[in-house]
């Protein structure tokens, strides 16, 4: 008996949906044992878990919370990763898009409407992400500097960046004016005016409170799915993705389009970053910021998603629903560290389970299956 | 002369260039096996914790602790390295995201966190520290006494280390074995070569000497556990290796360069130079430098891809030639 593993030729209908859910098994399964070794008792922490995820009072509107950013940075990543351009700055992308969202709306001041205020965040917020993207971008497209070093360094600049902003001076964004902010220096809050609003649904578990953010990632979710599969943009960055030699064969214009597609990735994170802004934290603060790392869980949300963009934001509600119960539960019923060891996990699981999409795993005895494989290879 | 600044520096930057040192050279083996691990961070860091759990645990004198410390450091580096060979050299996952994965998984908020935390090592000083010792007498000697002379056990042995896996790439059959791997696994193969064999082995090595570089921070620069204490350092790690053209004796230049980037600024300060300038600027000079180092290198000489293993990145199929 030998094992052979072949390429399949043929999909069963069962697979697409067999496999993430056997990796998903498999994670849970896994991080049981990396619980038990170090004991504690996984069942208690999987209830615990799902109950300050999903179930307890107001649990649903705090995963909301961490889901919009995370739904944000997972489409900036599959946006990007798709052309197999591993943009990993979503981090200092999403932290640039909170700069320019707030900045916007400090300018704009408490006069003006809030739908305008709203409009000029997003915008601002994209802008500025798409242009700390444009780094890298160009980098890779032009002297062909390997993005994924760059784009992460760039997150490492752009949390100084912040934190010069906030602690380092005294800038636009700096609150320089309430009593405290000379002892703790702190982020200037936006104006009311600007605060983006939430939908609210009565009823189940005291109400759940919708952000407007999520709403706007939806919306971007769409319209990315949109970009990829129906315009001669999306054909182009699949073509790319595929075979870029074939792409230049082809006359099509390699260079513009990584530099793009690097700009709508960073885009879509400042975009992220002002919902971040609008819908959270009402004002720049670059603790809370570096503290939840959305951008590298965004990498996460996009790989679990298989870079499709409509899975992405349901994946981005489960993911947000575990960060939310790291976060509210951190002690002795959930360890530190176990949110990043169980996104590594469904990650190695997902990784491995595609191999069961492309490939099938035969056991079979020697001598035979090599004239059988002979047979079914194509002409 | 030898409390100069220009002297400090280097000396220091001798000692925070040895855990990039230590991290590229194993980043550089696999890579020349044709297996690219983006999780250096990730291996860094468990090996950072699980060094500094042996050297609090393991009792009997320092040098004895410290040597135990080192070795389970780079048991957990090659551990958490099994898996990323696993993924990619058996599963044929997509290298990048797997290393992504590692990182994540054993990162600053994953295993390494969580070892850190239930071992119960935060915030309580190293037991026994690598300290700078004078093996031949000569730390007087001007400028280079300090620099060279006046180093911790840790640093020597990564000199060793360079000497070792330059002489294993190209002075050995399995050395000329690994390259032949990285270039072209198929061809390897067909001389007989066992293409998965060397992969593991080189990715493991990688892993453990990750390790080793997390735990220098544990066991001599910081010295005691903080969750995410290498900021950074694995992947200036990688960024090395193609600094240096995929050559140790390379890595052994850029870590120092890298080393003496993030040790300036804190000498300037100290001795109350440019302090006009925000801090932030400077403690962002590495990875600001990290990025020029790639652009230059990848604009210039490089841009042949000089030195790069030809296979890098692919998964090796016999099935499929």
């Amino acid at each position: 008996m030998r094992v052979r593993i072949e390429r399949r030729l043929a999909q069963p209908r069962w697979l697409p949906v067999g496999v993430p859910a056997g990796s998903v098994a498999f994670a849970f399964a896994a991080i049981a044992i990396v619980l038990v070794a170090t004991g504690h008792d996984p069942l208690h922490t999987y209830g615990t878990l799902f109950r300050s995820a999903f179930t307890d009072d107001g649990a649903l509107s705090a995963t909301f919370v961490s889901a919009t950013p995370l739904a944000f940075t997972g489409l900036a990543a599959a946006a990007a990763f798709r052309m197999n351009l591993f943009n990993i700055g979503g981090e200092g992308q999403l932290y640039f898009g909170v700069v320019g969202a707030t900045g916007a709306a400090l300018a704009l001041g408490g006069g003006s409407p809030g739908s305008l205020s709203i409009a000029a965040m997003c915008l601002a917020g994209a802008a500025a992400g798409a242009a700390w993207a444009a780094l890298p971008g160009v980098l890779r497209a032009f002297l062909r500097t390997n993005e994924i070093i760059t784009s992460l360094m760039l997150n490492y600049v752009a949390a100084k960046v912040i934190d010069y902003l906030v602690f380092g001076s005294h800038s636009y964004w700096r609150d320089t004016t309430s009593p405290s902010a000379d002892v703790f220096p702190q982020g200037q809050a936006i104006p009311d005016a600007a605060l983006w609003p939430f939908a609210t649904i009565e009823g189940a578990a005291g109400g759940i409170a919708l952000p407007l953010g999520f709403g706007i990632a939806c919306l971007a979710a769409s319209a990315l799915w949109g970009l990829y599969r129906r315009t001669r943009f999306g054909f182009e960055v699949q073509v790319i993705a595929d075979s870029p030699r074939a792409a230049r064969y082809a006359g099509m214009r390699t260079r513009r389009t990584i530099l793009a597609v690097m700009c709508l990735s960073g885009a879509i994170a400042g975009l992220g970053g002002a919902a971040q802004a609008g819908n959270f934290d009402h004002l720049l603060d670059p603790r809370s910021l570096e503290q939840q790392s959305y951008g590298y869980s965004g990498i996460v949300v996009a790989a679990l998603a298989r870079y499709n963009p409509f899975a992405v934001v349901p994946i981005a509600f489960l993911l947000g629903g575990l960060k939310n119960a790291g976060f509210a539960l951190q002690g002795a019923d959930f360890p530190n560290g176990l949110v990043g060891v169980m996104q590594g996990l469904f990650l190695f699981s997902v990784l491995g389970g595609e191999l069961l999409v492309r490939y099938r795993v035969r056991l079979e005895r020697r001598g035979r299956g090599r004239v059988e494989a002979a047979q079914a290879e194509p002409a | 002369m030898n409390s100069s600044i220009g002297v400090v520096v280097l000396a220091s930057a001798v000692a925070y260039g040895t855990p990039l040192l230590y991290a590229a050279l194993g980043e550089l083996l696999a890579e020349r096996s044709g297996v690219l691990n983006l999780g250096v961070e990730g291996m860094m860091l468990v090996g950072a914790v699980m060094g500094f759990w042996a050297v609090q645990r393991v009792g009997g004198p320092g040098a004895v602790g410290l040597l135990v410390a080192i070795l389970i450091a780079a048991l957990a580096g090659a551990l958490v390295a099994l898996v990323h060979a696993f993924l990619v050299i058996t599963l044929r996952a997509s290298q990048i995201v797997s290393g992504l994965a590692l990182t994540i998984f054993a990162g600053a908020a994953g295993l390494s966190s969580y070892l850190g935390n239930d071992l119960d090592l935060a915030d309580v000083p190293a037991r026994h520290t690598f300290k700078p010792v004078d093996v031949l007498g000569l730390e007087d000697v001007p400028v280079l006494g300090p620099i060279v002379f006046a180093q911790t056990w840790l640093v020597y042995a990564s000199w060793a280390c360079v000497a070792l896996v330059l002489l294993y790439l190209t002075r050995t059959r399995p050395g000329l074995n690994v390259r032949s791997v990285g270039e072209s696994p198929q061809a390897a193969d067909a001389m007989g070569i066992n293409v998965i064999g060397y992969r593991y082995a080189h990715t493991l090595a990688g892993g453990a000497f990750a390790g080793v570089g997390g735990a220098c921070f544990t066991l001599q620069i910081t010295p005691q556990w903080t969750d995410g204490l290498t900021q950074g350092a694995g992947w200036i790690a990688i960024a090395l290796v193609i600094f240096a053209f995929w050559r140790p004796e390379l890595c052994l230049v850029g870590a120092y360069l890298f080393g003496a980037f993030e040790i300036l600024p804190v000498n300037l300060q100290a001795r109350g130079i440019l302090t006009e300038i925000p801090s932030e600027l400077f403690t962002s000079l590495p990875y600001v430098m990290t990025v020029v180092v790639l652009v230059l290198v990848s604009s210039g000489i490089a841009k042949r891809r000089l030195g790069a293993p030809a296979a890098l990145g692919l998964p090796y199929m016999r099935e499929e030639r």
